[in-house]
């Protein structure tokens, strides 16, 4: 292969070597557009910032928790119940953990289950609504919207409860159980997402050329499709995490003594109101993770709206 | 003329922030109508002239955009000068717009009684008129628009009116409060040619009966030459040309006018010139002195440096282009 | 001699909108074109020109395979292009390519340039040097290499469409259909956009179905014109013939109405004939010859029977009642 592109009256020889300057450059110009997009909201940033501290507390929690062996199986009665100080800043449960180490763990529990149970329900219920949306009228579309209808049929909280109550109750299963009754969302969305796009011109385009199906579900449309579904799964961090509490809450998903927020939260609500930091630490640090992701999805939706002047 | 001014923009300098830094949009744009005449602004896609007439009405998005100087007046008042409350009386009521394409202009889930009325209702202070007064007053603009069935109209839907039909309830949006000056922005763009002509019509007569100057903007010189009786040609942001419609056509000063005119493609065929070179400035970087003398071929020295103001070379015809500095020659039109 | 590329015969494309009646059992159609039929000559431009609603960009977009007909056939040096109900072979997508009217929607705003144009590469040219043909393409719209880089949003309406030509091109067709290419361009970009394609069709011994309503460009572009209204032809000629000639009332009327530039332009028009009245939609086709209603010359025949095509000169055919031979008009 030349290194050496011949050309005409614009660049008489252009070498690759050029082109891949100049391809840097292009893609240096698209990051600094982005982020100009993204930080003309500030609470954008203070949503970023919130998540990344909180998804490095959770990488770093052995690390960063000032007492990590309060996340495991630990007693000590002679700190139990200790409000808020310098040694204990959340203060201490009934048995004598540090609450702040505890919530730290926490964020693992929850991140995890976003994580885990968006990565199995994203792609699948994209894919589905791709191909349901590029076939609109036809069977494939009848026979995967109806099945997701009968999905979305049920209640979403009872299906997940039924689900959790039937298998052991960890954080295993939990996540199965959200898994189950959350990915028709996703299809819904997409579903009405691609029967719109594939109206477009640039895929009659594609379909013109010669295109393969998969190149134009994946490649014309759901690029297109990018700013509603990141908000979506943004959001979704947060439902999820809050299901996963409320789960935990009732005793189902994250078992005591390991540390979900959810089960914090419950285990502390008896010791309401004198000791009222074993539960509404944990509390707050839900709704902190939750407001997080929904101002990141808000920044994230004003990354990919489409330009104006 | 010696009667003022209906409207006159002096100076206007209008910016927008963008990722990189600033457009520089407008560069000084100066436009002026009298009463009772229709002038046309001419230029193409990109260089600020839907910018200038929003910025007449104050509709500009104002982040990203700043009006960072000149003076609009309107009938002697300076319309930037004005507060909201002082606007609301302009608006709609001095100075009416209706906008390039109609479809979107009109709201499909309302009627067209019920978007009209709300512009009826709108355009009196103070008192809430009755159903039937609403009703009785939508009907007069209506007619003035030469709408057939008028009762039956205003029960429709913007989606059962053909596209002509519905830029003519814009117009009558934009008649209800007797303005005296009306901006058409592209009114023929997405109509075919045998509606458009009836549109213009409708504005000529319109012009004729009711004594509403009209602002035509328009890329289509055709439409300008039948059309108009004053033109102003704008490039990136300044106004380079302006002339009675008849001079304009005749004879073409500025180079740029010159090479729009040239790529007209010609009823007795001929095939079509090459338009002009180049693109239209970069407003983040523009360059010094003239906009337009990259592309252009008569460019001198002084072009680069200085911004060339407008030379007068007979009463109906100014042109902003030093090749005419020293009044009149210019270049031999070929 | 030379042989047709492209013959459209007897092509009807009806849609059905919705059901009207207690039952909702009768179909509302748009009969969107109704019977037509043409042949385009190999490395000719052959005009279609009409109005909105006239159904011009339906025969574009059937042409293309967008639609299967609802009668009638199109095919492309004699090979049927809708064989059975199988999907277009790669083979003949490579022969046939469009160019849309808006470049705005006809470039995915996600997709670099670069994927754009890699796309037609990677399925019909494999073999060639991809970066390399990328960079020849878009010099031969005349646009710098590292426009490569950069997503449709950052480029004008000229330049994107200088794209969509490229990546029409990018298969080494031997047809494309050009859908109101410059329709929403600014009139010196418009120039630049024809004059391009032209040395392009000389360059690539290409042949053109050019449609547009501004007869004025199709005066300079094409070599031979037909008129559409309401889904049928009503005439076709040779260009200086058509617009030096022209028979059919609507053509006249059309003819009448555009706006020029000069006084010469302004003494070759026809005799100024008003039009009244608005452009019928097709849900509704008017019985008779679909034109009736608005047509000056209008006889009582008119509105009972569709006139057939007659030749009223050499290479000049007309569908009016006026000039046919029942009614002695010639």
């Amino acid at each position: 292969m030349a290194e050496q592109v011949e050309v005409g009256e614009f660049a008489p020889t252009i070498t690759r070597q050029q082109l891949r300057e100049l391809q840097r450059k292009n893609r240096l110009d698209n990051l600094g557009r982005a982020w100009y997009k993204f930080s003309r909201n500030p609470l954008s940033i203070i949503g970023g910032a919130t998540v990344l501290i909180v998804v490095v507390l959770a990488i770093f929690a052995p690390y960063v928790a000032p007492f990590p062996e309060h996340a495991r199986p630990f007693t000590d009665f002679a700190n139990a119940s200790r409000p808020p100080s310098w040694a204990y800043p959340f203060g201490t449960d009934e048995i004598g953990r540090d609450i702040l180490s505890r919530v730290i763990f926490g964020f693992r529990f929850s991140l995890t289950m976003g994580v885990v149970v968006l990565s199995l329900v994203v792609p699948t219920g994209v894919l589905l609504g791709l191909v349901a949306g590029y076939h609109q009228g036809s069977w494939i579309d009848t026979v995967i919207m109806r099945i997701t209808d009968i999905f979305l049929a049920v209640p979403p909280l009872i299906l997940a409860l039924a689900i959790a109550s039937v298998l052991e109750p960890n954080l295993f299963n939990a996540m199965v159980a959200v898994s189950l009754m959350w990915w028709p969302w996703y299809t819904r969305l997409v579903y009405g997402l691609a029967s719109t796009l594939r109206n477009e011109f640039f895929v009659s385009a594609a379909e013109a050329i010669g295109g393969s199906t998969a190149h134009i579900l994946l490649r014309e449309i759901l690029p297109n499709m990018v700013s509603p579904i990141f908000t979506k799964i943004s959001l979704d961090m947060g439902w999820v995490i809050i299901i996963g509490s409320m789960l935990s809450y009732v005793g189902l998903g994250v078992q005591p003594p390991k540390p979900g927020l959810g089960t914090m939260v419950a285990s502390g609500a008896k010791y309401l109101p004198d000791q009222w930091w074993i539960s509404v630490f944990p509390a707050l640090a839900i709704v902190v993770v939750v407001l997080g992701f929904n101002l990141l999805g808000d920044g994230l939706r004003d990354l990919f709206a489409a330009e104006e002047v | 003329m010696s009667t003022p001014p209906l409207l006159e923009i002096k100076d206007l300098y209008v910016h927008f922030g963008v990722f990189g830094g600033t457009l520089k949009v407008l560069d000084g744009v100066n436009f002026t109508v009298y009463s009772g005449e229709k002038v046309g602004l001419v230029g193409e896609t990109g260089c600020g002239k839907t910018t200038t007439m929003k910025s007449i009405l104050r509709i500009l998005p104002m982040p990203p955009a700043r009006i960072t100087g000149g003076e609009i007046f309107f009938k002697g008042e300076d319309l930037l000068k004005m507060r909201a409350g002082e606007l609301h009386r302009v608006r709609g009521r001095g100075i009416s717009m209706i906008f390039q394409d109609p479809t979107a202009a009109l709201n499909p889930v309302f009627t067209i009684g019920q978007q009209l009325g709300a512009v009826v209702q709108y355009s009196i202070e103070g008192k809430r008129l009755s159903r039937k007064e609403i009703w009785e007053r939508a009907i007069v603009p209506l007619k003035e628009v030469a709408m057939p069935d008028p009762e039956r109209m205003l029960n429709s839907y913007p989606i059962q009116l053909s596209g002509g039909m519905r830029q003519r309830v814009c117009i009558a949006m934009a008649l209800v409060a007797s303005p005296e000056l009306l901006i058409a922005d592209e009114p023929g763009t997405s109509l075919d040619v045998t509606i458009e002509d009836q549109i213009l019509r409708l504005l000529h007569r319109l012009v004729k009966e009711k004594h509403v100057s009209v602002i035509l903007i328009t890329h289509t010189l055709g439409v300008v030459r039948e059309t108009t009786d004053r033109v102003y040609v704008m490039y990136a942001g300044r106004m380079v040309e302006v002339a009675a419609t008849e001079d304009l056509f005749s004879n073409p000063l500025h180079p740029y006018t010159r090479g729009l005119m040239d790529a007209v493609p010609r009823l007795t065929g001929g095939g079509i010139a090459d338009g002009i070179p180049g693109r239209i400035p970069d407003y983040l970087n523009p360059p010094l002195g003239c906009r337009f003398h990259p592309r252009c071929p008569h460019a001198m020295d002084i072009c680069h440096q200085e911004k060339p103001p407008f030379y007068k070379l007979s009463d109906n015809h100014e042109v902003a282009c030093f090749l005419y500095r020293n009044g009149g020659r210019g270049t031999q039109t070929p | 001699m030379t042989t047709d590329i492209l013959t459209i015969t007897d092509l009807k494309k009806h849609f059905v909108i919705g059901y009207s009646g207690i039952l909702k059992r009768e179909p509302i159609t748009v009969k969107a074109v109704d019977g037509i039929s043409f042949a385009v000559q190999e490395g000719e431009t052959f005009g279609l020109v009409g109005e909105s609603g006239s159904g011009k960009s339906t025969v574009a977009y059937t042409t293309i395979g967008m639609y299967r007909p609802t009668a009638g056939s199109i095919a492309f040096r004699g090979q049927n292009l809708f064989e059975g109900n199988k999907k277009r072979p790669l083979a003949l997508k490579k022969e046939i390519q469009i160019v849309f009217q808006d470049p705005g929607s006809s470039l995915n705003p996600r997709r670099s340039i670069e994927r754009i144009l890699e796309l037609p590469l990677g399925i019909h040219r494999p073999d060639d040097n991809r970066l390399e043909e990328i960079v020849r393409l878009l010099e031969m719209v005349q646009l710098p290499p590292d426009y490569m880089y950069k997503y449709p949003q950052m480029l004008g309406g000229g330049e994107k469409q200088m794209v969509a030509i490229a990546r029409a091109l990018a298969t080494n067709p031997s047809f494309v259909i050009l859908d109101e290419p410059t329709s929403a361009l600014d009139v010196s970009i418009q120039a630049k956009i024809i004059n391009l394609l032209i040395r392009l069709q000389e360059e690539f011994h290409l042949s053109y179905l050019f449609i547009t309503h501004d007869l004025i460009l199709m005066r300079n572009v094409a070599s031979r014109v037909a008129i559409m209204y309401l889904g049928k032809i009503c005439e076709v000629a040779e260009a200086a013939e058509f617009f030096r000639n022209p028979y059919h009332p609507y053509t006249q009327m059309l003819l009448s109405s555009i706006p020029v530039v000069s006084a010469d332009e302004e003494e070759f028009k026809p005799k100024k004939i008003i039009s009244t009245g608005e452009i019928p939609s097709p849900v509704n086709v008017p019985s008779g010859c679909s034109f009736h209603l608005r047509c000056p010359e209008r006889m009582d025949i008119c509105s009972m029977e569709d006139p057939l095509m007659v030749e009223v000169e050499e290479g000049h055919t007309v569908r009016c009642h006026l000039f046919s031979p029942e009614q002695g008009g010639l």
